[in-house]
C-alpha cells in the first residue's frame, strides 16, 4: 500500500466512541463547584407591556440568589450594532430583559437564579407579572395585505433575480396556463439538545459552553454587548446536539447566563425549557404563488414566482425562496417577487435549507400539476426544460449532473412502471402513489482558517473554529489531514468550535466541508513543503533532489514515488529541523473569480412512494430514493446520513410539522414536542441515497459542494406529488395532514 | 443545600430533604435529595452522570431514557424518591467491565446510527432494553417500539439496522 487512502472512503465517525458512551460533553454537561442554576420566566402575553413585576415571593424562597428583570438588569450596550452578529438580518435584534415591552409570545421576561435547579424552577412559578395587553397579529393571511419588499437586503442572501423577457405577455399567450398558491406552515427546529449555556466564572474571566454553530460568533457577541475584552471570554463548544440553523445567531440563553454570571460573580448554567424554544426560533410561514405558461408539448414559455414570508416587527429576515425555478429550468420569460409581512413573533431563524424547500415545494408541485394537465411524465417535463446554464445570472454552472441523477433515481425507484393515472394503483384499502421532484441548493464557500500541529511521533491535531453539529466535520477533516500527510486516521485528532481556534465563520449553509476542508488541505500541503525541504537538507539525503510531485507521504515517511526504497521518515525531518512539532495555519478564501464567472449548485432527484388509507386519510411514506449530485463525496458513510437526515426533515415538513397559532392570543397552541409532531422511527421508511459521480474543480479546491441541506429540498414536493398520484387530490398546503387528505 | 427556614407562607418553603439509596451502573449511592428531584436531575446534577440527556423534561422526546429495574423509562418522569433501592443502568453502564463497548454501541458506530449524538444515550438504553423485551424481531417491530425516542437528525433507518444486527445474534 503506497498511501493511506481515507478521502472518498466510508469511515465511521471519529467522534463515535465519545458519543455512544456518553462522554461527549454538550453545553449543559459542564459543571463546577458552586454552579448556579437559572430558569427563565416568560411573559404571559404576546404583545403589550409589563406594567408591574412582583419578584418578592420568588426571592424569598431559600436558595434563590436573584430574580433578574428589565427593572434591575445590569447596563448593557445601547446601539443595535452592538447586538448584531455574523449572520443576523437587518433590523434591531431582540434584547432580553431590555425594557417593559413584550414583542412576542413566550418572550423571556425574568430570570431566576438559585443554588439548585429545582429551587429556581419552583421560584420561577412565584414570579408575578401584571401586563397591559395589546392585540397581536400572528395571521399571515391578514398581514400579507401590507407585505413589502425589504428595503435593506440581508447580507449573503441573493435577492430575487431580475425579470427576463416579458413574463406577463408570454403567460397570457401560452396555450397551457397554470397559476396556484402554495403555503408552508411555520416550523420549529427542535434540535434534540435544548439551547443551553454554562458560564464558568473565574475572577472575572469567562469560559462559556454555549449551544452554538459558531463559537467565535458567540464570543464576539458577548464581548460586544457586555464590553468585555476577547481575552477575558472564551467559548468552548466541542459538541452540539443538532441545531439546523437555530444555533447560527447567539441566543437569549447566552446573554442571560453571562449577565447572571457577571452580576453574581458566580458560575451559572441556563438550559432553556423545550416550550420556550417555540417562542424564539422558527421557519417562517410562507405563501408562494407560481404561474407557469407552457406549450402543449410541455416546453415552458413563462415562469412567475411570488412569495410572501413572515418576519418580525423588528428585523427583516430574508431567505432565497423564489429564485430556484428560474435557475433550474430553461425559460425565456420569468418574473420574481419576494416580500415580507410583519407579525408579532420573534424574528424567524434560518432552518435547514432556508427558503429552498418552500419555493421548491411550490415550483415542483406546480410542475407536477402542469405535467398532469398536459398528460406527460413529470420527469420528462423536467428533462424537456432542463437548463444547461444559469439563466437567472447568465452564467455557466461549475457542474450539473442533474440529468444523471434523474436517470439513476428513476431506475432504482422503478419509475417506468408507474401508471400515470391518479388512483390507478392500490393494495387493499390503501391507495399507492408515486411522485418525484427536483432538489437544488447553492454550493457556497466562505473564508475559514484552520491549523495543523504535526508532532515528530507522527500524530497530528487539526484545529478550526467552526462546528460539527452532527454533520461529520470532525471525521472529514481528520480524513483530509490523514490522507495528505500519509497518516493513519487515528493519528489525527480534530478539535472544533472553540473561540481560541483559527477563525472560521459559523457552521451553516452547507459550506463547512468545502471551506474548512480546503483550509485543512492547505495546512497539510504547507506542512509537506516544510518537511520535504527538511528531508532534502539531510546529509546524503535519498530525496536530495526530489520535488513535491515526485514524492508521496505515506506511513510516516516521505518516499520517492518511482522508487520507494528512497525514503526519509518524518522523524528524521523533525530531527533535521531541530523541532519536536510544527504547526501551520492557513486560510481558505472563496475563489472570487470563479464565483463571478460561474454558478455552483448541488442538485437532487427525489422519488417517493406513499400509501394512503382511503378511509382514514392517513399517509405513510413507504419508499424514498434520493439521487444527489454534489461534487466529490469525502465520506460516503457520513454523507449518506446527511442526505437521510434531510429526507427525514422533508417527511416532517410534508406530513407533520406545523406551528398552530391561536390568533386571538397570538400564541402557539402546540409549543411542545408532543403536540408539534416530528417524524418518529415508525414514520420513516427505508431511504435509498445515491451519489451521482460529479467532478467539480471550480466550486472548491477539494471538489466538494456540501450536503447538509440538499437532502430536504424537493422531498415535500415529491411526497405531495405522490399523494396526488395516489388520491387524485392536489394538496397545496404543508403539512398534508389527514384532514386535508380525506375527501370532503 | 440551603436550609429550609420556617416560611412566611407554605409556597416559600423548600420540601425537607430525604436520603435515597440506589444503585447506578453497579455502584451504590446514598444521596440526600428533595422529593421534587427527578431521576434525570439526580443522575446529571448530583451524580454527574451527564451521559443521560435532557431534551424536553416532560416525557416527550426519550433523550433521557435509562433502564430502571430492567425497564426502560423516561428519567425525567420518575421522581427519584419514589424508587428507593432501585437499580439504574445508564449509557455510562453499557460498556463491559473490561471497557469494551456493548455490541449495540459498536453497532451504532458501524451503522452511523447517530449524527449529533444527543439522543444517542437514550436510543442505546432503549435499544438494549428493547432487545431484552423481545420486541426486536423485525424492522417494522423495531420501528414501532423505538418510536418513543426522537432523533431529529433522522438516523432512524440506521438505528433500526444496528438493533437488528445485535438482536439477530
Amino acid at each position: 500500500m503506497l498511501t493511506e487512502r481515507h478521502v472518498g472512503r466510508p469511515r465511521s465517525r471519529v467522534d463515535g466512541p465519545l458519543k455512544v458512551t456518553g462522554r461527549a460533553k454538550y453545553a449543559a454537561d459542564y459543571a463546577t463547584n458552586g454552579l448556579l442554576h437559572a430558569v427563565v420566566v416568560t411573559a404571559p402575553i404576546a404583545k403589550g407591556r409589563i406594567a408591574r413585576m412582583d419578584t418578592a415571593r420568588a426571592e424569598a424562597v431559600p436558595g434563590v440568589l436573584r430574580v433578574f428583570t428589565h427593572e434591575n438588569r445590569p447596563r448593557t450596550a445601547w446601539f443595535d450594532r452592538s447586538w448584531q452578529d455574523q449572520v443576523g438580518p437587518p433590523g434591531s435584534p431582540f434584547r432580553p430583559l431590555y425594557d417593559d415591552r413584550v414583542h412576542f409570545a413566550l418572550q423571556p421576561a425574568a430570570l431566576v437564579v438559585a443554588e439548585e435547579f429545582e429551587v429556581a424552577r419552583h421560584a420561577a412559578g412565584l414570579v408575578g407579572m401584571e401586563c397591559e395587553a395589546e392585540t397581536p397579529e400572528t395571521d399571515l393571511k391578514r398581514a400579507m395585505t401590507e407585505a413589502y419588499v425589504p428595503p435593506k437586503r440581508r447580507s449573503g442572501i441573493a435577492p430575487p433575480p431580475k425579470p427576463r423577457g416579458d413574463e406577463a405577455k408570454a403567460f397570457a399567450a401560452a396555450p397551457v396556463r397554470l397559476r396556484e398558491q402554495y403555503g408552508i406552515a411555520t416550523e420549529f427546529h427542535n434540535a434534540m439538545e435544548p439551547h443551553a449555556t454554562t458560564v464558568i466564572w473565574k475572577d472575572g474571566e469567562l469560559i462559556i459552553h454555549d449551544k452554538t454553530q459558531g463559537a467565535q460568533n458567540s464570543q464576539d457577541w458577548v464581548c460586544s454587548i457586555f464590553g468585555l475584552a476577547k481575552s477575558k471570554v472564551r467559548v468552548v463548544s466541542p459538541f452540539v446536539g443538532g441545531a439546523f440553523g437555530s444555533g447560527l445567531r447567539p441566543g437569549p440563553q447566552l446573554f442571560l447566563a453571562v449577565m447572571a454570571a457577571l452580576s453574581l460573580e458566580r458560575s451559572v448554567k441556563l438550559v432553556l425549557h423545550r416550550d420556550h424554544h417555540f417562542g424564539l426560533m422558527h421557519r417562517p410561514e410562507t405563501f408562494v404563488t407560481v404561474g407557469l405558461g407552457a406549450t402543449p408539448e410541455g416546453k415552458l414559455c413563462s415562469v412567475q414566482v411570488e412569495a410572501v414570508a413572515a418576519t418580525s416587527r423588528f428585523e427583516d429576515h430574508q431567505e432565497v425562496v423564489v429564485n430556484w425555478p428560474g435557475l433550474l429550468y430553461d425559460v425565456e420569460n420569468a418574473a420574481f417577487d419576494y416580500r415580507l409581512a410583519q407579525l408579532d413573533t420573534h424574528t424567524p431563524s434560518d432552518m435547514r435549507a432556508p427558503g429552498a424547500p418552500l419555493g421548491m415545494f411550490a415550483a415542483e408541485s406546480a410542475l407536477d400539476e402542469l405535467a398532469a394537465k398536459i398528460g406527460i411524465c413529470p420527469m420528462e417535463l423536467r428533462l424537456l426544460n432542463h437548463a444547461d446554464e444559469d439563466r437567472n445570472d447568465g452564467k455557466n454552472f461549475t457542474s450539473k449532473e442533474l440529468r444523471a441523477a434523474y436517470q439513476v433515481a428513476a431506475d432504482r425507484f422503478g419509475w417506468r412502471h408507474r401508471s400515470p393515472e391518479p388512483r390507478s394503483m392500490r393494495e387493499g384499502q390503501e391507495l399507492i402513489g408515486w411522485g418525484m421532484a427536483t432538489g437544488v441548493w447553492e454550493a457556497q464557500t466562505v473564508k475559514m482558517s484552520a491549523s495543523i500541529l504535526l508532532r515528530a511521533d507522527g500524530t497530528a491535531e487539526v484545529r478550526c473554529g467552526t462546528a460539527d453539529i452532527g454533520t461529520g466535520t470532525y471525521t472529514i477533516l481528520s480524513q483530509i489531514a490523514a490522507e495528505e500527510l500519509g497518516l493513519p486516521l487515528p493519528a489525527v485528532n480534530t478539535l472544533l468550535n472553540d473561540s481560541a481556534y483559527p477563525a472560521a465563520q459559523v457552521e451553516g449553509g452547507s459550506w463547512t466541508a468545502a471551506s474548512a476542508g480546503t483550509a485543512v488541505q492547505l495546512c497539510a500541503r504547507s506542512l509537506k513543503e516544510k518537511l520535504l525541504k527538511a528531508a532534502r537538507g539531510i546529509t546524503n539525503s535519498p530525496l536530495a533532489s526530489a520535488t513535491m510531485e515526485e514524492v508521496r507521504f505515506t506511513g510516516g515517511r516521505i518516499v520517492l514515488a518511482r522508487d520507494p526504497s528512497h525514503a526519509v521518515t518524518l522523524a528524521a525531518c523533525f530531527r533535521e529541523l531541530g523541532e519536536e512539532k510544527i504547526e501551520v495555519e492557513e486560510t481558505a478564501t472563496p475563489g472570487l473569480l470563479s464565483k463571478m464567472r460561474y454558478s455552483s449548485y448541488a442538485h437532487a432527484a427525489v422519488f417517493a412512494e406513499v400509501r394512503v388509507d382511503e378511509e382514514l386519510g392517513q399517509v405513510r411514506v413507504t419508499r424514498v430514493v434520493n439521487a444527489v449530485a454534489a461534487g466529490r463525496i469525502l465520506n460516503p458513510k457520513t454523507a449518506r446520513s446527511q442526505i437521510l437526515g434531510g429526507v427525514v426533515f422533508g417527511i416532517g415538513q410534508a406530513l407533520h410539522e406545523e406551528g398552530i397559532p391561536d390568533h386571538a392570543l397570538g400564541r402557539w397552541m402546540n409549543h411542545n414536542m408532543a403536540e408539534y409532531h416530528l417524524p418518529v422511527n415508525a414514520d420513516v421508511p427505508a431511504v435509498e441515497v445515491i451519489f451521482v459521480e460529479e467532478r467539480d474543480a471550480l466550486t472548491s479546491p477539494i471538489g466538494v459542494k456540501g450536503l447538509g441541506e440538499i437532502g430536504i429540498v424537493g422531498t415535500a414536493a415529491a411526497i405531495a406529488n405522490a399523494i396526488h398520484h395516489a388520491t387524485g387530490k392536489r394538496l397545496r398546503g404543508l403539512p398534508m395532514t389527514l384532514d386535508k387528505v380525506l375527501p370532503r | 443545600m440551603p436550609d429550609a427556614t420556617p416560611p412566611a407562607e407554605p409556597a416559600l418553603a423548600l420540601p425537607p430533604p430525604l436520603t435515597l439509596a440506589l444503585t447506578v451502573n453497579g455502584a451504590r449511592h446514598a444521596v440526600e435529595i428533595r422529593p421534587w428531584t427527578t431521576l434525570l436531575d439526580l443522575l446529571r446534577d448530583r451524580l454527574h452522570l451527564t451521559g443521560t440527556k435532557k431534551g424536553c423534561d416532560q416525557g416527550q422526546c426519550g433523550a433521557c431514557t435509562v433502564i430502571l429495574d430492567g425497564k426502560r423509562v423516561n428519567a425525567c418522569l420518575v421522581l427519584a424518591a419514589t424508587r428507593p433501592g432501585s437499580e439504574v443502568r445508564t449509557v455510562e453502564g453499557l460498556e463491559g467491565p473490561d471497557g469494551a463497548l456493548h455490541p449495540l454501541q459498536a453497532a451504532f458506530i458501524e451503522h452511523d446510527a447517530f449524527q449529533c449524538g444527543y439522543c444517542t444515550p437514550g436510543q442505546l438504553c432503549s435499544g438494549v432494553a428493547l432487545i431484552g423485551e423481545g420486541h426486536a424481531g423485525s424492522a417494522e417491530e423495531i420501528r414501532e417500539w423505538m418510536s418513543g425516542n426522537i432523533c431529529r437528525c433522522g438516523a432512524y433507518p440506521h438505528i433500526v439496522e444496528a438493533i437488528r444486527e445485535v438482536a439477530g445474534r
